[in-house]
């Protein structure tokens, strides 16, 4: 991004120092990160996150819209990404579910988007202005088909903020829609943030052949070089652009077996290639810990409660923050589980993640479930130890 | 409209130019069955976009799913090939992110009117700078000819075997009702109205909206014994009227005429005005608030 516009992001944001909600941060985040284009659909609790961007955005010649319904605001993200704007929208659980289709059509045209879901208890109408960390798999399985998310959790305010920048820059590197998870009790608790000074940002790869040697779905050898270059609209780039299975060039091949293996491989292997790459946890008194405590999200400052608790009471407790959700960090469960004698996975539902750490765990693994829209108490979770 | 365009001197071009200069032919052979009008409304989209001067690199085509949604792959551009009756919300995207871009959307009756009928009714609401043109065969075509919300009282379809119980919408009253700035309908079998309509709608600054009504030789035709291809065709001429005389009808029409007027469709341009258009608005919004 050019100094001139993050300055005028700055500019509009305000004072360097805020006490702002989770919701502000992300709109503050998509700012900073470049964001030109919000389009929503009011729901509670991520409506501030539009109400924001409706606020900022003109202010820097950015455009926001609120579209229709959910499935016309994923859209409408989808157009203004091909149109060269780096774009977002966000939703709770409801709005999610509707998205779903389109957010397939963003995997299958490689298209880079950010989506903020700020959850709340399902299923249906469920809890509208209580948290809950039950879309955690909807954003790794909610659509048909074979695809790999990227999905990150943040646990403050702060990081909401700086995730939202990093969820913009995976979202390019990447080519797909990056997912932010936060909850009602995050998106609406608030904290003091600092706005950075600086902020790098990764702007999507175009291509430098001229259009008739341009291949816009060519292949690579390894993690994002098997990203393809992005013609923009209107650059002269002419790209058919199809949720159909397509061939290099972007055409319908949706008969051959081959055809549909390769497209698909590809577009799942640019991002579980770069597995380790993406993984982002936090780790604290593992060394001689027996049971680790696993969270992520706002239930991880409740097992930080616990995590000090328990070692007041001479528990041998170590904490390990998920920071990353998708892909899942396979490699850390699996070294996490040699160390200790049992897992403890703290998370509001009724099982999730749990169950990706059962498959990946060589030791016991227990979860400490909680729905209803409260957070855990630290002594929820240290009943599972 | 781009310096490109108002360079470019109109010069004679034959249909075979046309195709040379607009049309992939790495997708060819098209999808389209014998007999149906599809081909035509592109036929004469590619007329008007060569009348108008539309610049390639310039304009975007998008659509959903069925029949009519498989266009823009056919037409040298960028294009997005979207899912079942979004385009419009895609294409609003495009437009407002863009809005130098010419966007122009390809749909059908099931797509536009079906499932996408909300994004259609705030599409014109917000009179967006793009043109829409729908290709309304009164039946889900491509998935096998079932009931669609324009099949008319009566018609039969594969989920409505014992005919339509249901009464069906006019897309084009819908598009005047909801706000868009251009609305005409045309039947696919004379060429230079169209041509001539459609130009005009790439012209208009706001929502404009054709609707072409194409026959679906395949699902249609068969089921409600429409007969050979020709036939059908006709069936489709002899069903319209144009708007001047069907407008005259209703004011002074003789009753028996008023009678006949009951079994026709009208065509022509059936709503023209100007209005702020929301790219427009957009762009006065920022001028006020830009820091």
């Amino acid at each position: 991004m050019k100094e001139e516009e993050l300055e005028l992001a700055k500019k509009a944001i305000g004072d360097k120092s805020q006490f702002i909600h989770g919701d502000t941060a992300v709109a503050y985040g998509a700012l900073l990160a470049g964001c030109r284009f919000f389009g929503g659909y009011p729901i509670t609790p991520a409506s501030e996150i539009a109400e924001k961007m409706s606020d900022l955005l003109p202010k820097v010649g950015g455009k926001y819209i609120q579209m229709e319904d959910e499935l016309g605001s994923i859209a409408s993200v989808i157009g203004s990404s091909w149109a060269g704007a780096k774009a977002m929208t966000a939703t709770s659980g409801p709005g999610l579910s509707l998205m779903q289709e389109n957010i397939g059509f963003a995997h299958m045209s490689e298209t880079p988007l950010v989506l903020a879901d700020v959850q709340r208890s399902g299923p249906s109408t469920g809890q509208p202005t209580l948290g809950a960390q039950g879309d955690i798999m909807q954003t790794r399985y909610g659509s048909h088909g074979d695809f790999a998310a990227i999905t990150l959790s943040p646990n403050n305010i702060q990081e909401t903020l700086d995730y939202t920048i990093r969820a913009f820059n995976l979202a390019e590197e990447y080519r797909t829609p990056v997912f932010l998870m936060l909850s009602a009790d995050l998106g609406h608790m608030r904290e003091m943030v600092e706005i950075p000074d600086e902020v790098e940002t990764f702007e999507r790869k175009q291509p430098k052949v001229p259009p008739e040697e341009y291949i816009p779905f060519g292949k690579g050898e390894y993690g994002k070089e098997k990203v393809p270059e992005f013609g923009v609209f209107g650059d002269g780039y002419h790209t058919y652009v199809t949720g159909l299975t397509h061939d290099e060039m972007g055409f319908p091949a949706t008969d051959d077996q081959e055809d549909h293996d390769r497209l698909i491989r590809r577009q799942v292997e640019k991002i579980l290639d770069d597995r380790e790459e993406l993984t982002d946890v936090e780790k604290r008194n593992l060394d001689d810990a027996d049971v680790a405590l696993l969270s992520y999200g706002i239930t991880s400052r409740s097992a930080m409660g616990a995590l000090k608790r328990g070692r007041e009471q001479g528990k041998k407790l170590g904490y390990l923050r998920l920071k990353t959700l998708w892909p899942f960090p396979i490699q850390e469960i699996k070294e996490l589980s040699e160390t200790v004698d049992k897992i403890v996975v703290a998370e509001m539902n009724l099982g999730q993640i749990y169950h990706k750490v059962v498959e990946h765990a060589e030791c016991e693994v227990a979860l400490a479930d909680k729905i209803g829209g409260e957070v855990h108490s630290p002594d929820e979770i240290l009943a599972e130890v | 409209m781009s310096e490109k365009q108002k360079e470019r001197k109109v010069e004679m071009i034959s249909a075979a130019e046309i195709r040379d200069k607009y049309l992939r032919h790495d997708m060819m052979p098209h999808i389209f069955c014998t007999g149906c009008g599809i081909g035509n409304v592109l036929d004469y989209t590619l007329w008007a976009m060569e009348k108008e001067g539309l610049d390639m690199d310039n304009t975007v085509f998008l659509s959903g799913i069925g029949c009519s949604s498989r266009l823009p792959g056919y037409i040298d551009v960028d294009s997005l090939h979207t899912t079942h009756g979004r385009a419009l919300a895609f294409a609003t995207g495009v437009k407002i992110t863009n809005p130098d871009l010419n966007v122009v959307v390809f749909t059908g009756d099931g797509d536009c009117m079906g499932i996408g009928g909300n994004h259609f009714i705030h599409a014109c609401r917000r009179n967006i700078d793009m043109t829409v043109i729908a290709v309304n065969n009164y039946i889900y075509g491509m998935t096998g000819g079932q009931v669609a919300p324009t099949t008319p009282e009566g018609d039969y379809a594969t989920t409505a075997p014992y005919g339509n119980i249901e009464p069906s919408f006019d897309m084009s009253d819908m598009a005047i009702s909801a706000g868009a700035t251009y609305v005409a309908r045309w039947g696919v079998k004379r060429p230079n109205q169209p041509i001539n309509s459609i130009q005009q709608a790439l012209q208009n600054k706001g929502m404009s909206f054709v609707e072409m009504m194409s026959p679906c030789t395949t699902a249609y035709s068969r089921q409600n014994r429409m007969g050979a291809i020709e036939e059908f065709w006709d069936w489709y001429e002899e069903k319209t009227m144009l708007a001047e005389e069907y407008e005259r009808i209703e004011q002074y029409g003789t009753e028996e005429e008023k009678e006949e007027l009951k079994e026709k469709i009208k065509v022509g341009v059936l709503h023209q005005e100007e209005k702020k258009s929301l790219n427009e608005r957009l762009q006065d919004l920022i001028e006020e608030v830009h820091i």
